[in-house]
C-alpha cells in the first residue's frame, strides 16, 4: 500500500449535510440497472446505501439541533477488506478500493471486514458491494462522482492528494479521519465530525431585567455562561437576545460540570451532568 | 391564368417533388409516407385550380385537377390565399387567421386530416439533430422536471443516467453580488432534488400502467358494478378498444344529460412541462369536449389569498408578495431573518431546486441572525440553526397580534411608514391593546395560546423592532405551512400586517429568506405553464397576456358553465349539490362570487374523467372519496395516469400516460408563471429547455397529447385540439412565442436542448421589491398586475387595496361582509375550530397533527412506485416488507403510550385511521405530532374508505371543513387526533 501516490478522498463537513438524500439518490442513479465491467455490478433497486446518511440529534425540546453524516466506503489506506480478500478487492493506485464483482462471487464474509459498513450484500448477484467512487466515471475524465456532483451544500468534495498534501489540507481545514481507532487509515476527511460526536450544554437565561422595571420575567441577553470542573474553567459563552447559550464539544458520559450563570448583578450555579447533550430548559436567575 | 394562378400550380407540383426528395433524404419521412394510402386534394373553393396526390404504399404522385374521390381536401379560398399559407415560410398568424374566417378549410375525416398535417410540417422539422452525442454510444438529452433541469443520458433506448446540468464555459456568465465587503457567485451549475434524481426509478417502475386496461366486472353494456371500485382487478384492452369505449361513454352522457354531464380533475401538478402541463393540452382537449371542471382551491396559498389580497392586495399572486431583487438587498441591508412557517430547505421553495440553499449559506457566511417560527424543529432551522420558536399550531395570529402589542406600547414600529403608507392602524390598535374588547394582546395572553414563553415573544418582538428584518412567510412568499390550518387567513394577513408596521419596502426590511429575487433578467421572455402552454384557454389561465398573441392559435373556450370545489367532490357527487368561492385572482373580488353545483339548466356530472391518483394524498379527509367511487353516483370512471396508484384503481378504465421524459415538450427550469410571475428568481441561472423525446414510451403508454389527440378524433374534434401540429410543432411554436428565437437557432436549441438567458448587468438589475411603495413612486418592480382598473390613484400607483395602501382593516371585506366572524376586516385572534379550543374532540384526540408539504417527493409524485426515494431513512421506514409513512412525535408523548421508536402506530380520529412507523424526536413538542401530507399510496387494509389504511395517506386525517365557510380553503394543517400501537390484527375500524 503505497501512502505518497495521490489517492482520490472524499471531504466531508458534517455541519453543511441537511439530509436532501441528492447523494444517496444519484448513486442509485448511477447503478441501479447498470453495469459498470471492472468496477463494479448493479446495484439493487432498493434497499443499498452506499453513501448513508446517519443522523444524529442532540438536546431535548426546544432546544434541540441535528446534524447529519454522510458515510460512504472511506477508501482507506489500509483497508481491512483487501486484507480478508484474498485478492478479490484491490485498491488502485489513485486510492480507489474496489471489489471484483467476479472474485467475490459467493464471498458473504468480506461484508463482515469493513469496520465501518461499507459493504453491503448483493443477494441476486452474491456479491459483496460499496462505493466504487464512481470509478468508472473519473476514469473517463469525469471530475467527480455523482454524490458529489449532486450536492447542494458543498458538504461532499472530492480531491486527489498524497497523504504529505492531505495532512496538510486536514491542518488547514480542521479535517478529522471518522474513527481512526479502526486503524486502516482511511482516506475520507472528515469536518465538524463535532457536531456528530460531541455533547453540548444549553439553556435559556431568564429573569428581571434592569432595562424593563416591570418585573416580568425577560430573556437576558448579555449573560456570562462558564462551564467547570473542579476549579477549572473549561469553556465560557456569552447568551443571545433569547437568553439562549450553548457550550458544546463535551465528550459522551463525561460526568459532571459546574455551570455558572451570571447575569444582571446576580448569578446562579448549577450542577449539570453530561451523559448526552444536555438541554437544561429556562435558567432563571 | 393570373399570376397567383400560376404561383400556386408551381407550388403544387413543387409539393410533390419536395415530398418524394424528403422521402429520399430522410428514411423517418420515408417510414412516414408508408403509414397511410390517402387520395388528397388541394384546390380552391371553387373547384377551378387544384391538384390530386396520390399516397400509396410510401409512394407520393400527383397530377394537376380534381380526380377520383379524395379522402382529404385541403381548401383555399382563392390562389393568393392557397399561394401565402403553403409558402415554406408562412406565418402562424396567417393561418390560424385563414382558419378562423374559412379561407382555408380541411374536409375529411379527423384521423386522416391530422394525419396529412403532420406529414406537411414534417418537412420542416425532419433530419434535425437532438441531443449530443458524449461517446460510447451514449447521447445526452436535456429535460425539465418539478425539481430542476436535468441531462438525460440514453443508451440503446434506455436511460443510463439523469444528472444536474453543469454550465459550459460559452453559457451566459453567472451573476454576483456585492455585499459587506464580500463578492458573492453562486456555481455555475444546476441543482437537483431528491425527487429529480428518482427519475429513472420513476420511469422503469414496476407501478408503470404500460397498457389499456378495463376493470374485470365492469360492462357499458350491462352490469357496471360501480360498488366494487378500488376492489375488481383489471384486464388488459387494446388502446383502440379503450379509446372507443371512453369516446362512446362521453357521447352517451352528453346525449343522455347535455352540458356538465363530464366531469375532469387533475392534481396540483403535473410532470413538467409548458405543452403537457394540466393546464394546456388538457384545456384545449377538454373545452372542446364540454366539461365540468373540478375547481382547484389555491392550495398551497390558501391563507394568503383568502386573507393577505385583502390587505396589500397583489390577488393575481393569489396574495403573495413581489420578489424583485431582494437577494441584493438582503446581503447588504438586513440585519435579521425571522422564518415563519418557512422551511425552503424542504419545499425548495417550490420547484426551486437547491438553488436557494447555497445562497441561504451567505447568511451564515454574514453571520445574519436567524428565528424559526414552526412547530417542528424543520430542515431549515436545522442547517442554519437560529432560534426555534414552536407555536402550537394554529395559533399564530395571537403570536401576531402580541409583536404587534409590544411594538404599540413601546413604540418599536415605524410611525412615519404607518402614517403615510397604511390605513386603518388605529382601528386595529384600539383591538390589539385590549380597547375593543377589554382584552390587551400582551405576550402573556399570546403565551396562553400558543405556548411560546411571553418572554421568548418579547425577545422577538424587541430584536425584530429594531433590527431591519427579512420575514420568510412560507416557502417563497405564500407558500404553504401555517396557510392551511383553521386560521391561516388570520395568519397570512397577520404577517403583511407586521410588515406594514415595520416598513415594507425599506432597504433591509422586505419579505423573503433569499429564495426569491435573484438578479437574473425578468424582461427576457419565456412564458410558464400558467400561461396556458397550447390551451388557447383565455379564461382559465393566463394565455391571453402573451402567449396567445405571440403564438397564434385558435382559442378554446369551455362551453360549459358549472364548476365543482374540489374540496367537494365527494358531496356534489353524492349528495349531488354544494356551493363554493371561486379562485379568481383577476381582482381581490373575484373571490366573493359564491357559485353553486349544479349550474342553472344544467347536468350533474356523470362521467368522471380524472387525471392522476393525487386526491387521497392530498386532499382532506380523504376516505370520502373512496366510499364516492363506490356509490352509483358515478356512471363511468376513466383514469388516465402514468402509475397505478392512488385513485387509478378506482376507475373503470385506465389509459396509460407516458412520462415527460417520453414525449417532447418545453419549458424553463421553475417557471410556473401566473400565480408566481417571474417564479424563475429562484434560480440562480434562467434556463429554458427543449424537453427531448429521450426514449420511446413504455409500453404501449402514450403521451397526454396523443391519447387526447386519439379522442379527439374520435370525437370529431382531432383539429381543433392539434390544429394538425405534432408535439415537436406545438414545441416549435412556443419556441417561436418566445424570446429565444433573437438569442438561439431552433436548431441549436434542438441540438444542446438547453439555454442559459444571461442575467442583466449589474446597473440594469430589477428595482427591489416595494421600495417604490416605501418611498412614494410609482410602481417600478416588472410586475404587469394589478389591473389598470384596480388602481384607484392611476395606473402603477399604490397598491391593488381601494386606498392603494397596506390596509390593517380592509376596505373589500368591509365591502364584502363586514359582519363575518370568521374574517372580520381587521385581524383579529379567531382560535382554531379544531385545536385545544375544540373541547370534548381536544379531550378525545389530543394531538394535534400537522402535516406540511413534503420534503422528498413533490406532492405524490416520486412516492411509492418502488421509487428510489423510499429508501430515504426520513421519508418511509421498511417494516416487515412493508415501507411505512412516518409520524413524528416527542418522546414523552411517545413514552406516554407505549409507542417505541419505530415501532408502527395507527394515528387516527374520527375520519378514519392510518398505520406508520413512529419516529421519536425532540423536533416537537409535547402534544404535536408531524407526518408529512402527499403518500402517493392508499392501501386500506380492509374496506376502501372504511378501514385504516397502511399506505400513508395522512389526509385521511384532516378536516374538510373550509378555513372560513365564504371561501374553497383548506384547513388540512389543523387536525386533532390520538396514536396508538398498531395492532394488525385490527383491520376494521
Amino acid at each position: 500500500m503505497n501512502g505518497t501516490a495521490k489517492a482520490w478522498r472524499f471531504v466531508i463537513d458534517v455541519a453543511r449535510c441537511e439530509d436532501c438524500n441528492n447523494c444517496l439518490l444519484a448513486c442509485k442513479d448511477e447503478h441501479v440497472g447498470n453495469d459498470w465491467p471492472g468496477v463494479t455490478g448493479p446495484q439493487p433497486r432498493r434497499g443499498a446505501r452506499w453513501i448513508d446518511v446517519v443522523r444524529k440529534e442532540r438536546g431535548q425540546f426546544p432546544l434541540v439541533d441535528v446534524a447529519y453524516r454522510p458515510t460512504p466506503c472511506q477508501h482507506c489506506t489500509d483497508p481491512p477488506c483487501v486484507a480478508a480478500s484474498g485478492g478479490a478487492i484491490r485498491r488502485r493506485e489513485d486510492g480507489i478500493v474496489l471489489v471484483d464483482p467476479q472474485k467475490a462471487k459467493g464471498r458473504r464474509d468480506l461484508v463482515e471486514s469493513c469496520p465501518y459498513g461499507a459493504l453491503e450484500w448483493n443477494e441476486e448477484l452474491q456479491v459483496a458491494q460499496k462505493c466504487t467512487l464512481c470509478a468508472h466515471l473519473l476514469d473517463q475524465g469525469w471530475k467527480e462522482p455523482r454524490c458529489v456532483q449532486a450536492c447542494p451544500t458543498g458538504a461532499l468534495r472530492i480531491v486527489r492528494l498524497d497523504d504529505g498534501e492531505a495532512q496538510r489540507l486536514g491542518a488547514a481545514e480542521r479535517l478529522e479521519p471518522l474513527h481512526p481507532e479502526h486503524g486502516t487509515r482511511p482516506a475520507a476527511l472528515y469536518r465538524n465530525l463535532a457536531r456528530f460526536e460531541a455533547c453540548f450544554v444549553a439553556g435559556s437565561v431568564a429573569g428581571p431585567v434592569a432595562a424593563f422595571p416591570s418585573g416580568a420575567v425577560e430573556c437576558i441577553a448579555g449573560a456570562t455562561v462558564t462551564l467547570s470542573r473542579a476549579g477549572q474553567t473549561l469553556a465560557t459563552a456569552t447568551t443571545d437576545a433569547f437568553g439562549d447559550f450553548k457550550i458544546d464539544g463535551l465528550a459522551e458520559r463525561s460526568g459532571r460540570y459546574s455551570l455558572v450563570v451570571a447575569a444582571e448583578g446576580r448569578s446562579r450555579i448549577l450542577d449539570v451532568e453530561v451523559k448526552e447533550s444536555v438541554s437544561l430548559g429556562v435558567v432563571l436567575v | 391564368m393570373t399570376f397567383d394562378s400560376t404561383k400556386l400550380s408551381v407550388l403544387l407540383y413543387g409539393l410533390e417533388k419536395l415530398l418524394r426528395l424528403t422521402a429520399r433524404r430522410h428514411p423517418a419521412f420515408a417510414a412516414r409516407l408508408k403509414q397511410k394510402d390517402l387520395v388528397v386534394q388541394i384546390r380552391l373553393r371553387d373547384g377551378t385550380q387544384g391538384r390530386t396526390f396520390v399516397f400509396q404504399g410510401g409512394a407520393v404522385t400527383s397530377r394537376a385537377g380534381l380526380h377520383g374521390e379524395p379522402r382529404v381536401t385541403l381548401s383555399f379560398e382563392t390562389a393568393a390565399i392557397a399561394t401565402r399559407l403553403l409558402r415554406p415560410r408562412r406565418t402562424q398568424l396567417d393561418l390560424v387567421s385563414a382558419a378562423k374566417t374559412f379561407q382555408v378549410e380541411t374536409i375529411g375525416a379527423d384521423e386522416e386530416v391530422v394525419w396529412l398535417s403532420e406529414t406537411l410540417n414534417m418537412l420542416a422539422t425532419v433530419g434535425a439533430e437532438y441531443g449530443i452525442e458524449v461517446g460510447g454510444g451514449v447521447r445526452r438529452f436535456t429535460s425539465n422536471t418539478n425539481g430542476g433541469v436535468v441531462f438525460v443520458h440514453v443508451k440503446d433506448g434506455k436511460i443510463l443516467r439523469i444528472t444536474p446540468i453543469e454550465l459550459e464555459d460559452g453559457d451566459a456568465p453567472t451573476w454576483s453580488v456585492e455585499a459587506r465587503g464580500k463578492t458573492f457567485t453562486p456555481p455555475r451549475k444546476s441543482t437537483v432534488n431528491a425527487h429529480t434524481l428518482a427519475w429513472k426509478s420513476l420511469v422503469y417502475s414496476p407501478d408503470r400502467l404500460l397498457y389499456p386496461m378495463k376493470r374485470v366486472d365492469f360492462d357499458p353494456d350491462g352490469e357496471r358494478n360501480p360498488q366494487n371500485r378500488g376492489t375488481s382487478g383489471y384486464v388488459r384492452i387494446g388502446w383502440d378498444e379503450a379509446l372507443d369505449l371512453v369516446a362512446k361513454e362521453i357521447q352517451r352522457v352528453k346525449r343522455q344529460y347535455g352540458p356538465g354531464a363530464i366531469l375532469n380533475g387533475s392534481g396540483s401538478h403535473h410532470t413538467w412541462g409548458a405543452l403537457g402541463y394540466w393546464l394546456s393540452a388538457r384545456l384545449r382537449f377538454f373545452n372542446n369536449v364540454g366539461w365540468t371542471p373540478v375547481a382547484h382551491n389555491p392550495d398551497s396559498w390558501e391563507g394568503w389569498y383568502w386573507g393577505a389580497a385583502h390587505h396589500w392586495g397583489q390577488s393575481a399572486r393569489n396574495g403573495g408578495g413581489e420578489t424583485y431583487n431582494t437577494v441584493e438587498d438582503l446581503l447588504q441591508n438586513c440585519e435579521m431573518v425571522v422564518f415563519w412557517s418557512s422551511d425552503p430547505e424542504a419545499t425548495s421553495g417550490v420547484y426551486g431546486a437547491h438553488d436557494g440553499t447555497v445562497r441561504r449559506q451567505w447568511l451564515k457566511e454574514l453571520g445574519i441572525p436567524l428565528v424559526h417560527i414552526d412547530p417542528y424543529f424543520n430542515h431549515t432551522a436545522a442547517l442554519f440553526g437560529g432560534k426555534w420558536i414552536a407555536p402550537r399550531p394554529g395559533t399564530d395570529s395571537a403570536m401576531v397580534l402580541a409583536i404587534a402589542h409590544v411594538w404599540m406600547t413601546e413604540g418599536l414600529y415605524d410611525k412615519a411608514y404607518v402614517a403615510e403608507r397604511t390605513v386603518g392602524f388605529e382601528k386595529w390598535q384600539e383591538y390589539v391593546l385590549g380597547r375593543e374588547d377589554g382584552v390587551p394582546k400582551t405576550p402573556e395572553w399570546q403565551e396562553a395560546e400558543t405556548g411560546v414563553p411571553a418572554k421568548d415573544l418579547r425577545a422577538l418582538a424587541r430584536e425584530w423592532g429594531t433590527k431591519k428584518t427579512y420575514l420568510a412567510a412560507g416557502g417563497i412568499i405564500g407558500f404553504g405551512g401555517a396557510c392551511r390550518t383553521a386560521n391561516g387567513i388570520d395568519w397570512a394577513r397577520g404577517m403583511v400586517c407586521l410588515m406594514g408596521m415595520q416598513g415594507l419596502g425599506k432597504p433591509g426590511v422586505n419579505m423573503g429568506c433569499l429564495q426569491q429575487g435573484t438578479p437574473v433578467d425578468t424582461r427576457f421572455f419565456f412564458p410558464g405553464y400558467s400561461e396556458g402552454g397550447m390551451s388557447g384557454d383565455l379564461a382559465g389561465t393566463a394565455a391571453a397576456v402573451n402567449v396567445y398573441p405571440r403564438m397564434p392559435m385558435a382559442p378554446s373556450m369551455n362551453s360549459v358553465q358549472q364548476m365543482i370545489p374540489r374540496l367537494k367532490i365527494p358531496e356534489a357527487v353524492v349528495d349531488g349539490e354544494c356551493e363554493g368561492y371561486p379562485t379568481d385572482p383577476r381582482t381581490i373580488e373575484g373571490q366573493f362570487f359564491r357559485f353553486q353545483y349544479p349550474s342553472p339548466g344544467h347536468s350533474r356530472v356523470k362521467l368522471y374523467y380524472k387525471y392522476g391518483g393525487s386526491h387521497f394524498g392530498t386532499m382532506t379527509e380523504t376516505d370520502r372519496f373512496a366510499r364516492m367511487y363506490r356509490t352509483d353516483a358515478l356512471e363511468f370512471v376513466v383514469n388516465q395516469s402514468i402509475w397505478f396508484e392512488g385513485e387509478a384503481k378506482f376507475a373503470d378504465v385506465i389509459l396509460p400516460a407516458c412520462t415527460n421524459f417520453e414525449r417532447w415538450d418545453i419549458s424553463e427550469l421553475a417557471n410556473c408563471g401566473g400565480y408566481i410571475h417571474h417564479a424563475f428568481t429562484q434560480m440562480n441561472h434562467r434556463i429554458a429547455v427543449l424537453q427531448h423525446k429521450c426514449i420511446e414510451p413504455l409500453g404501449e403508454s402514450r403521451s397526454d397529447f396523443q391519447i387526447f389527440l386519439d379522442l379527439a378524433k374520435r370525437l370529431g374534434i382531432g383539429m381543433a385540439f392539434s390544429e394538425g401540429s405534432s408535439e415537436l410543432d406545438w414545441c416549435r411554436r412556443y419556441f417561436d412565442a418566445t424570446d429565444l428565437p433573437k438569442a438561439i437557432s431552433w436548431e441549436e436549441f434542438a441540438k444542446k436542448g438547453y439555454y442559459v438567458i444571461p442575467p442583466l448587468p449589474a446597473n440594469r438589475r430589477d428595482p427591489v421589491s416595494y421600495r417604490w411603495f416605501a418611498e412614494g413612486r410609482p410602481k417600478d418592480t416588472p410586475e404587469l398586475t394589478p389591473l389598470p382598473g384596480d388602481y384607484t390613484h392611476g395606473f402603477r400607483n399604490g397598491l391593488q387595496t381601494q386606498s392603494g395602501k397596506i390596509e390593517f382593516e380592509s376596505s373589500s371585506l368591509k365591502r364584502f361582509d363586514p359582519d363575518d366572524p370568521e374574517r372580520p376586516p381587521i385581524l383579529k385572534y379567531v382560535p382554531s375550530w379544531e385545536g385545544p379550543h375544540s373541547t370534548e374532540l381536544f379531550a378525545k384526540y389530543p394531538l394535534q397533527l400537522v402535516s406540511p408539504h413534503p420534503r422528498f417527493t413533490f406532492h405524490t409524485q416520486s412516492d411509492g412506485k418502488d421509487s428510489f426515494v423510499n429508501d430515504i431513512k426520513d421519508h418511509r421506514i421498511p417494516v416487515e416488507g412493508r415501507d411505512y409513512w412516518i409520524v413524528r412525535l416527542n418522546p414523552g408523548d411517545a413514552k406516554a403510550r407505549g409507542v417505541a421508536d419505530g415501532s408502527l402506530v395507527k394515528v387516527f380520529n374520527d375520519r378514519g385511521a392510518v398505520v406508520c412507523a413512529a419516529k421519536l424526536t425532540g423536533r416537537v413538542g409535547p402534544g404535536i405530532v408531524h407526518s408529512y401530507e402527499s403518500s402517493a399510496v392508499y392501501e386500506p387494509s380492509g374496506e376502501p374508505g372504511r378501514s385504516p389504511d397502511l399506505g400513508g395517506c395522512i389526509n385521511v386525517l384532516t378536516p374538510k371543513r373550509m378555513q372560513i365557510q365564504k371561501s374553497h380553503s383548506i384547513a388540512a394543517m389543523s387536525c386533532l387526533v390520538e396514536i396508538a400501537p398498531w395492532v394488525p390484527s385490527e383491520v376494521q375500524q
